[in-house]
Parts: structure tokens; sequence; C-alpha cells
């Protein structure tokens, strides 16, 4: 947890993109997330870490309501991009979601060609006003999830045949290719290996010029090196949320260290 | 020590000894399902064949001015008012003319004899033909008669000289010329057309008895019933796996669709008789009537598979059009229905084709009528094939049994066709990826 870059971290803005206030999250009886404060700010990486069943995809589904598909799930709070609340009755989910992008903790790619998966959202959002420009931007997508040199031969072929790493480069290719203000990520490299994950924490990076990226992942080294804030859940809490280099280096919460340093899990 | 391998314990030889006897219950239950189907399809095809095979006799017809037209007029009034029964004799006349011109032994065979050896249908089909043209008045024409039920019974084994004694509609005398007559050339046996294109016949003549009107009527209907019940039970589908709010509503709007698959398919013809005829005055026997029945029944035997085929698409494919910002309606547009698309055909298929089987509430709606014209179009009387069968089956003359059979190979090839049409289509939209 020494990594000499986390000294040299700094926030590149204060500004909050999204702001979440108090917000509780049912399943039926189920009260899976409680009183999470939130703040993620813009052009910053924000890494959620906890363990397995904390609530960490649920509140990453908050952001962009998927919660809504989910029969029974009820969320409260108050969750705001740009100062507007996102489940106020005026808001379209479809809207906010070409805003807020998500990549799902398992790949799910279109039974379509590369193409056709990657171009999917620029098309339905009349993002470009050529084919020129559709390839152009598709081709630009998959150079930043790193998958461009692997499927420059073959994009017109299924998208479901490639492995599951390629299968997960390509989603974020896919959510890239919109153009969200934030990206939310939930675990995008578990199935990756260390060349594509080290080319998705570049990609990451990259992306962090332009928008908030918020990544979800169970390793430690990744939330260190990619995140400059990191929240730390644990059994439906916010148990504590700061400065990456803080919570790595000096935690405040006895939980928040212990999960660190591996011993609760 | 542990046991060898080469030795199974007694738990092992007691799950393989289990393995093998559900395994020769298995092949037993398939040989016994394969045993009924071809015992189905050789007595179906054995006793329908003949259908398809007519003895037709051509010979030259003298159109007698006298008989037809007394004033030589040719005005239509007048002539349209000569029945059948004169052209019937004059058909009689040039068939003993040709055998006598052949020199065949025609010894015991009255001038109605002749007359019994053809059909009645043919007398009618020679009178339109001259009603159609008068000019043929006076002249001498060639003209292909059908072999009476009796004499074309006689080449399928369903009549013999020995049944013949007793037949009044027969003789061993006429079947013995009918042989010579073979022999010479002018009695031939040929692959029936008429089968397929001519309407019903009435009860005495199930030689001139087709399925032109019931494949007619059929059709119409099926595709009345793909029309409306395709986009109906689609939408239906689509709403309630998609949209719906899942609450004690919708749940029992699912067990009434469950319900409405199972009951017995003469309730809608009672639905339909009291609603479609009854009510809205629409006219009995028709193909409309017919098609918005079958539509009724066929709906919750649609929605079933489809809303399953809808269930299959994983939801993970679900999130992924979401999350890019898709509309739940483009999601379901360019994402699930392609996917559900081979599981809704065969739904669909499965569906038509039990519709285009269907009688009984047929039956109720006056589609068992008896149809001599064809249909104009979806308002005007007709017939359907698995009624056509029934009607067959019920008429006295043996001659019926075989039109039924035939008429269900009819129905089998069409029903073969479209399965094989909806394994066509499953590949088409099935992705191999
Ligand atoms: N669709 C659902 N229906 C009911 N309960 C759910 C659903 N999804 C999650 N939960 C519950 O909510 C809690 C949090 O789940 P969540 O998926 O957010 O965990 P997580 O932190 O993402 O775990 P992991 O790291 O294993 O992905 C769990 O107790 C889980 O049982
Ligand atoms: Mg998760």
């Amino acid at each position: 947890m020494n990594d000499m870059r986390l000294t040299e971290r700094n926030v590149a803005s204060d500004t909050a993109k999204m702001r979440a206030r108090k917000v509780q999250v049912y399943y039926g009886d189920n009260h899976a997330l409680k009183d999470v404060d939130v703040d993620i700010l813009d052009k910053t990486v924000t890494a959620f870490i906890g363990p397995s069943g904390c609530g960490k995809s649920t509140f990453l589904r908050c952001l962009n309501r998927m919660n809504d598909t989910i029969a029974g799930c009820r969320v409260e709070g108050e969750i705001t991009l740009e100062a507007e609340n996102i489940y106020d009755r005026r808001v379209d989910p479809v809207q906010l979601r070409a805003k807020v992008g998500m990549v799902f903790q398992k790949p799910n790619p279109f039974p379509k060609s590369i193409y056709d998966n990657v171009a999917y959202g620029p098309r339905i959002h009349g993002l470009t006003r050529s084919k020129a420009e559709l390839d152009e931007r598709v081709e630009q997508s998959l150079r930043r999830a790193a998958l461009w040199n692997e499927v420059k031969d073959r994009l017109l072929s299924p998208g479901t045949g490639l492995s599951g790493g390629q299968q997960q480069r390509l989603c974020i290719a896919r959510a890239v290719a919109t153009e969200p203000e934030v990206l939310l990520m939930d675990e995008p490299c578990s199935a990756l290996d260390p060349i594509a994950t080290a080319q998705v924490e570049e990609l990451i990076d990259e992306l962090r010029e332009n928008f908030s990226v918020v990544i979800v992942t169970h390793s430690m080294q990744q939330a260190a090196r990619v995140s400059q804030k990191t929240a730390f859940f644990h059994l439906g809490h916010l148990v504590e949320y700061g400065d990456t280099g803080q919570i790595f280096t000096n935690p405040r919460d006895p939980r928040t260290e212990s999960y660190i340093t591996g011993r609760i899990g | 020590m542990s046991s060898s391998l080469f030795t199974q314990d007694a738990r092992t030889t007691a799950r393989n000894a289990a393995e093998r006897r559900f395994r020769a219950c298995g092949l037993a239950a398939i040989v016994l399902a394969l045993a009924a189907l071809v015992w189905l399809l050789i007595s179906i095809f054995s006793a329908g064949a003949p259908a398809f095979r007519q003895a037709f006799m051509t010979f030259p017809v003298t159109l007698d001015e006298k008989a037809l037209d007394k004033e030589g007029g040719r005005d239509p009034a007048k002539l349209s008012k000569v029945t059948t029964v004169s052209y019937a004799k004059l058909l009689a006349l040039g068939l003993k003319a040709k055998a006598e011109d052949l020199g065949l032994e025609t010894t015991g065979m009255k001038s109605k004899d002749f007359a019994k050896m053809i059909s009645e249908e043919s007398a009618a089909s020679l009178r339109d033909r001259v009603l159609a043209d008068p000019t043929l008045i006076g002249q001498t024409i060639e003209f292909t008669v059908l072999a009476s039920g009796r004499v074309d019974g006689y080449y399928k084994g369903r009549v013999t000289m020995k049944t013949a004694v007793k037949d009044k509609n027969t003789s061993p005398e006429q079947l013995a010329l009918a042989d010579k007559l073979r022999a010479a050339g002018v009695l031939d046996i040929r692959f029936n057309w008429g089968f397929f294109t001519m309407p019903d016949a009435s009860d005495k003549r199930p030689e001139a008895a087709g399925l032109g009107i019931a494949i007619v009527g059929s059709f119409l209907m099926m595709a009345l019933v793909l029309v409306l019940s395709l986009p109906i039970g689609v939408a239906a589908s689509v709403y309630l796996e998609e949209f719906a709010p899942k609450n004690r509503w919708t749940d029992l709007i699912e067990v009434n669709i469950s319900n409405l698959a199972a009951v017995p398919s003469i309730v809608y013809g009672i639905l339909g008789l009291s609603i479609f005829i009854n009510f809205v005055g629409l006219p009995q026997s028709a193909p409309i009537v017919g098609g918005l029945v079958l539509t009724l029944m066929t709906l919750p035997r649609i929605i079933i598979p489809t809303r399953a085929a809808l269930k299959a698409v994983p939801p993970s494919i679900r999130d992924a059009a979401l999350g890019v910002g898709a509309s739940p309606l483009q999601m379901v547009f360019h994402h699930v229905l392609p996917l559900a698309m081979p599981g809704i055909l065969t739904g669909m298929i499965i569906g038509l084709a039990q519709a285009l089987g269907e009688s009984a509430p047929l039956l109720l709606i006056g589609m068992v009528a008896f149809v001599r014209d064809f249909p104009g179009g979806f308002f005007d009387p007709a017939a359907a094939l698995p009624v056509q069968v029934y009607n067959w089956t019920v008429r006295g003359d043996p001659g019926f049994v075989e039109r039924a059979s035939g008429a269900i190979i009819v129905l089998l090839i069409f029903l073969l066709i479209m399965n094989a049409v909806a394994i066509v289509l499953r590949r088409r939209f099935e992705r191999r990826w």
C-alpha cells in the first residue's frame, strides 16, 4: 500500500458532479444501504471498496437509476447530478443514463457484431452525422478500451465470440462511445489479465480529463493506483470516504484499517 | 487398503442397474410411440392414397341438336331449360357408340347401364360447356368424363364383381366392360387434380368431390388468424412481460390466459356463434367468422410461448441496452424481440397448425354447410379442411371414406409445410453467437 504515487495524488477539481444525501435502498424488506452521503467530484476517479455484499453495486446502480428495473427495489434520499435531483418525477431515466454510463460486473455484449455493439449508443442518441464519423467514433472508443488492435480485422464478427476479458473491454468501449459525463464501472477488471488491466487503468486515467469515473473494485492496489477519492462500504454503511492517499495510509475508522490490511472481508 | 477400481462395489452396481432399467424404459417408450405413428401413417395413407387417383373415360359425344335445341334458335333462355338428364343420355349414347366401334362385347348392357358407368357430375360439366359455347350443338366432340364411383372403386378395390351382383348402382357386366375399355385405352386412371380444385359433391357422387372450397376456406381463415393473432399476441406478450407492473391484476391476467389456452375449443365455437353471428350479425359459414373464432382460440396459445421466449432472453442484455441509454421500447425492439424471435415463431406456427386442424368450433358456426360455389371473399360461405374430413366420414357411400382419408393426407401435408417454414424461419433468425 506504500505506493509512491499516493503522496503526489491531488484532486483535480473540488466541484461535486454528483451528490448523494441520506440514500437508503431497500430490496423488499432488506435494508441494503443505510444513510449514504457521498460527493462524486468532477474530473475525478472515485473508488468504491468493501467486502462482498456490502452494497457497492447497489449504490452504483442508484447513480444511473438502474435500480428502477429491479422489482421491489426502493430508493430514498436525494441524489443530484449537477444540482438536479435525478429521482425527481420530471427526470426521464433514459436521458439520465445517456449522461451517466455504466459498465456492468459481468460482461454483457449485445449478440451483434463488435462494430454494432460500439455503434449502438451513438446511433440511438444521434451523436454522429455520417458513417465516416461513426466509424471514427467506433475506432476511437475501441482504442480507448485497449481493444482496437485485437479486433480491427474482425469488426463484423460477433461480440459474444470474444474472450471474457475482451468482452469486458468491448462493454467499456460501448459505454465510452456515448461520451457520458459520469462513467460507472462495476469491477471492470475482474476478468482481465494484468496487461489489459493496466490498459484499462490507463483509460480510466485518461477519461478523468473529461469525465467523472466511479469504479468498484476488490483490488486494493487498483483502487490505490487509479483513484483520487475512495469510499469504503461495510454492511450497507458508508464507513469512510476521503482522499485515496489518506484512506490507504491513515484510515480514521478501525473497520477501514482492518479491511485494507486484509483482516475483514 | 483401498478397494480396487477393477471391481465394482455394491452401490455402483445398483446405480448402474438402475440406469440400465431407466434407459430400457425410455427406449421402450420411444419404440411404442414410433410404432403408433407408423401405424397411423400406414392406415391413413393406405386408405387415403386412392383419392389422389381417379378413373376417367374419353370418347366422342355427339351433341344432338334434336335433344338439346329442338327449335334450333340457340336461344340461351331455352338452352338453359334443358336439364342434365338429356346430357347424361347423350354421354351414355357416346360411350355405347365408342364400345360398339371398338367391337367390344356389350351383351347384357342396356343404355341405362352405360349411363351408370358415367359420373352424374360429367353430365353437368358437359351442360356447362355447351351453355358457354352453344355453337358446339350439332357437333361431335371428344369429351373426358369421370367414371362413376362404382367403376372408380372397382379399380381401387372397393367394389368387386361379387359385390356388384347385389349392387343396384352397378353390375358385373359394367365392370367387365370397364376392363375392356381400359384395355382399349378409353378408360384410364390418372392423377386426380380435381381432388384439389373441385368443390364438394352430393352424396351420390363421391368421384366428383374435391377439396377446392375447403382449401380456399382454410387458407382465408389462416390468413386472418395470422394477420390478427401475430400482432395482438406479440403486443400483449411484450406488454405483460416488459412493461406491465407485477401485481395482483397482472397475476390474474396471467392465470386467465393459461386457463383460456386450456378451454375446450368447442367453447370458442359457442362464443363465436353468440357474439359474431347472433350479436354482430356476421354471416354463417363465412371464413370471417371462422377466422375470428380461431383467432380467439389461438391468441392464448401464442401468448404463452411468446412470453416464455421473452423470459428466456437474458436480463443482462436488457441491462446493457438500458445502460447505454436505450429507452425501454428501443430495448425491446432492438434487442429482446430479435433474440426471442425463434421462440415466438415456433409458438406462432404451432398455434396456427392447431387452428388449421380445428373442427369443433367451426361446426358450431355453420362451416359444416354444403357449399358448391367458391367464396369470393371473407364474407361468402366456405368450407374448411378438418370440417370437410368430418363431413365426408359421416356420408354413406364408401367412396367418401377414401376422400376423407385423402383430405387428412392433404391436411398433414399442409401441417408439414408449416412446420418446415417454422424451421427455416427459426434457422434464419437464430444467431449463432
Ligand atoms: N436484485 C436484488 N434483489 C434483492 N436483493 C439484492 C439484489 N441485489 C443485491 N441485493 C442485496 O443487496 C445487498 C448488496 O448487494 P450488492 O450487489 O450491492 O453487493 P456488492 O457490494 O456489489 O457485492 P460484490 O462485491 O459481491 O459485487 C446484498 O445483501 C444483496 O443480497
Ligand atoms: Mg457488485
